[in-house]
């Protein structure tokens, strides 16, 4: 990043302009409709992208296109739930309501949470996270319902977005920065059928094995996690006042219960690869036994970090005496919905550049982090926001839509929030994945300090997290900036 | 137009390896007029009037005049210089980044006055339905975000390269193809043809290469509706414009070019007023600007004492009286004082 910033500040745009250099066409570009705005990718993301540049003030004359490998699917709420589901924070609600679908989510399903609960399986430390006002504190919400309601609202401003369902893109030529006669200075794009669009501003939210990115030759770094992670649906041993997020750090990964509704809760368990496999695989009763255990067996405790412990509560209760954890047990799992476990490989990645002349990236084409937060989709949400701001305004300045002076403002503001929020994740995977005595000591003295304290811990419920705080506590002890 | 920071813009280039833009037309053939492209390296618009007699800048004029006749040969060095800077209009990191920047905040201004002024606001199509002249249009640098925002513009401009490099840039984008005309002449020329036919008339950065500066006002005044707006941004004649302006940004920083701006044709603010109200348009709103060359960027300062933007609005009534004697000491005083006022 500080790469990047440095060359912010001495080249800004040389390196960048030329994205790949090709030769251009010339002709047949000619024939090509122009879009102001392609979206690549018709995930979550990309499609809320689209539903939001086509319902602001400023886009109304303009032409927008998502592009999307996959069908159009007709959506009706199922009974059971789907196994995918994610947290929305208020943040990300605000822009979903920002372009009406929102209210869509809330019409089909969604369960709002209160409080989270974060704990370890190496100590007593305990950490809560709760909004004084009782405010939801995020939104559990099955990620089909998300697709539903974003649909509904592109099929709204169909006049001004066009969507392409199957229609995969297998080849970008990029503009040379300051053209000069015959070629053509937007982003040709073309689909696998042959058909060929040209663009103005290219938008990539194709996921983590972002195209757009790759052919745009923008660095990634990227590194796979030795962990998959495992998801489910649960139904719950009895109904219950379901608003409670919970994870607890075993020393194989972290395990999540979302809630969905009183009598069922989502699994995220992310651990090692064949432990994963295992789960998968085993039967049901097995299943849910190791869930069970594993928010609230004790093995993993030691003396040694139990007495330390106890000796930093006391010393906490002298400086606040109110500030130990009141700790909620978790629900216990009864049964799990048939088919609903699956697997998938876990990864970070963050691109070195989110923009180029002509190109921005967004979602996990542009960062790709560990679900133990709860982030990933939310950053994807802010990057729509502010992408979404700073179009609007140039827009409404009348300035070329895919000009770098605007893109680099968001690129900024964009990496200044992400990069610290992906390297804090990063590093609590990693200190939570050991249960080495220094470092468990280490995480749990600084969950309890975190917890103790209110006002560091308002501080961080403002960034909608509960994991950074972990890591901000840790680096006050050790005197290290934050 | 004030420029600056030549070395650490050179600093940048070098850095980012950028290749001159060199003369890829490869035509010899061009009207205007070579010699006049010898003085006019920048591609800066020069409104040289059609008469001779009326010249008021004398003996330099005569001088142009003189070396003009007496080239008949087209130099491909100055063709091919000509056709570099042409090509520069379009490089946001060229000779024309500060143009490119005060977009930022002249167009802005613009369309906030005019929606301030009128009445349907056609959503995302702001300038919608408006008809604007931009005269010294250059490479199209200010008709294209205009013809964005929805207006139709006209750009003119004396010198064929501008008017080339224009059309050839706007000539990708259908929208902006259809908005937008680029003719080639100078305003004088077009006057008779477009009697009253524009809403709003932009004059940036012009009036500072006028040979006849009240000529040139009345021609505006001419083409404007009855209740139009005139946008004009230029230099102040200050000793501060002539220390920023001449010596640091061309003498010493080079960032312009060496003779692309005489001190003596900058104008205050006070005489454009005189000649506007002579013309029956009245001024309503005078910024300074101020352009910073670390960041590249212009922002709207209080004084008016180097760069600054002028909105004036041609009065409704149609009976335009000429005014022969020019206004007294106590009446330019006055309108300087109502002079000032931030957007």
């Amino acid at each position: 990043m500080a790469a990047a910033c440095g060359r912010g500040l001495l080249a800004p745009l040389g390196g960048r302009l030329r994205a790949c250099p090709r030769a251009s066409l010339r002709s047949l570009t000619s024939a090509a409709p122009l879009y102001d705005v392609v979206v690549s990718g018709g995930g979550m993301v990309g499609s809320a992208m689209a539903a939001a540049l086509g319902h602001d003030i400023h886009f109304h004359d303009k032409k927008i296109a998502l592009l999307e490998a996959g069908p159009r699917k007709e959506y009706h709420l199922p009974e059971s739930y789907s196994n995918r589901v994610s947290s929305i924070s208020p943040g990300s609600a605000t822009l979903l309501s920002s372009f009406g679908a929102w209210d869509h989510v809330c019409n089909l399903r969604c369960k709002p949470f209160r409080r989270m609960q974060v704990w370890d399986a190496c100590s007593e430390a305990i950490i809560t996270f709760e909004k004084d006002d009782l405010d939801d504190m995020g939104y559990i919400v099955e990620n089909d319902v998300v697709m539903s309601a974003v649909t509904k609202q592109l099929d709204a401003v169909a006049d001004r977005v066009e969507v392409f369902y199957g229609s995969r893109a297998v080849g970008y030529t990029w503009p040379l920065p300051s053209h000069s006669c015959d070629t053509s200075p937007w982003v040709q794009v073309e689909l696998a059928d042959g058909r060929r669009l040209q663009t103005k501003l290219l938008i990539g939210a194709d996921g983590h094995n972002s195209v757009v990115r790759k052919e745009a030759e923008i660095q990634n770094i990227e590194h796979q996690y030795d962990q998959s992670a495992v998801v489910a649906t649960l139904h719950l041993s009895e109904a219950t006042d379901n608003n409670v997020a919970w994870q607890r750090f075993l020393p194989t990964g972290p395990i999540a219960l979302l809630p969905l509704s009183d009598t069922a809760s989502s699994l995220v368990w992310s651990t090692s690869h064949e432990h994963a496999s295992e789960l998968l695989t085993m039967d049901k009763e097995s299943f849910v036994d190791s869930i069970n255990s594993a928010f609230w067996s004790n093995v993993n405790h030691s003396d040694f970090i139990d007495a330390a412990g106890a000796m930093f509560r006391s010393a906490l209760s002298l400086l606040k005496p109110s500030g130990t954890a009141v700790r909620q047990l978790p629900p216990s799992v009864a049964n799990v919905d048939p088919e609903s476990r699956a697997v998938f490989p876990l990864g970070m990645g963050h691109a070195t550049e989110y923009v180029r002349h002509r190109v921005a990236l967004i979602g996990d084409a542009a960062h790709r982090v560990h679900p133990l937060a709860g982030q990933g989709v939310n950053l994807g949400f802010g990057d729509i926001a502010c992408l979404t701001h700073h179009l609007s305004a140039a827009a409404f300045n009348g300035q070329d839509l895919g000009s770098l002076k605007h893109l680099l403002r968001f690129e900024t503001e964009r990496q200044r929030h992400n990069v610290s929020l992906i390297a804090a994740i990063d590093l609590l995977k990693r200190l939570y994945s050991t249960s080495l005595s220094p470092l468990v000591l280490l995480r749990t003295w600084g969950l309890q300090a975190t917890n103790a304290l209110p006002p560091v811990k308002f501080f961080f419920l403002l960034k909608h997290t509960f994991i950074r705080p972990v890591h901000d506590a840790n680096a006050i002890l050790w005197n290290k900036k934050w | 137009m004030l420029g600056g920071g030549g070395t650490l813009r050179a600093f940048v280039r070098a850095l980012s390896g950028r290749r001159a833009a060199g003369g890829g037309h490869g035509e010899p053939s061009c009207r205007t007029h070579p010699a006049r492209a010898l003085l006019d390296r920048s591609g800066k618009v020069r409104l040289n009037p059609s008469s001779a007699a009326t010249d008021l800048n004398g003996s330099m004029a005569t001088v142009r005049r003189l070396l003009s006749t007496s080239q008949s040969s087209v130099d491909p060095k100055e063709m091919r210089k000509f056709q570099l800077l042409a090509h520069r209009w379009w490089d946001e990191q060229g000779e024309y980044s500060a143009l490119h920047s005060m977009n930022d905040i002249r167009v802005p201004f613009i369309r906030d006055t005019v929606l301030n002024m009128g009445s349907a606001y056609q959503r995302g199509s702001p300038l919608s339905g408006v008809k604007i002249l931009d005269v010294g249009c250059g490479g199209g640098l200010l008709s294209e975000p205009l013809g964005r925002l929805g207006a139709s513009v006209t750009g003119i401009d004396p010198l064929e390269e501008n008017i080339r490099a224009a059309d050839q840039h706007k000539s990708f984008d259908p929208v902006l193809a259809k908005r937008i005309q680029y003719k080639c002449g100078s305003l004088e020329e077009i006057v008779e043809e477009s009697v009253e036919t524009f809403d709003v008339i932009v004059a940036s950065e012009v009036v500072e290469h006028v040979a006849d500066l009240e000529m040139f006002i009345k021609c505006c005044s001419q083409v404007l509706k009855p209740g139009g707006s005139l946008f004009i941004t230029t230099i102040n004649k200050t000793q501060l414009s002539y220390i920023l302006g001449i010596v640091v940004a061309e003498k010493i920083a080079g960032i312009v070019p060496e003779g692309t701006h005489e001190w003596e044709k900058f104008v205050p603010p006070e005489e454009l007023e005189r000649l506007l109200e002579a013309n029956s348009c009245s001024v309503k709103t005078v910024n300074g600007m101020l352009y910073n060359p670390l960041t590249g960027s212009w922002s709207w300062i209080e004084s008016t004492s180097i760069n600054y933007a002028l909105h004036a609005v041609k009065s409704g009534d149609q009976a335009q009286t000429s005014q022969t004697e020019p206004l007294s000491e106590m009446e330019s005083e006055q309108c300087s004082a109502t002079a000032g006022t931030s957007v």
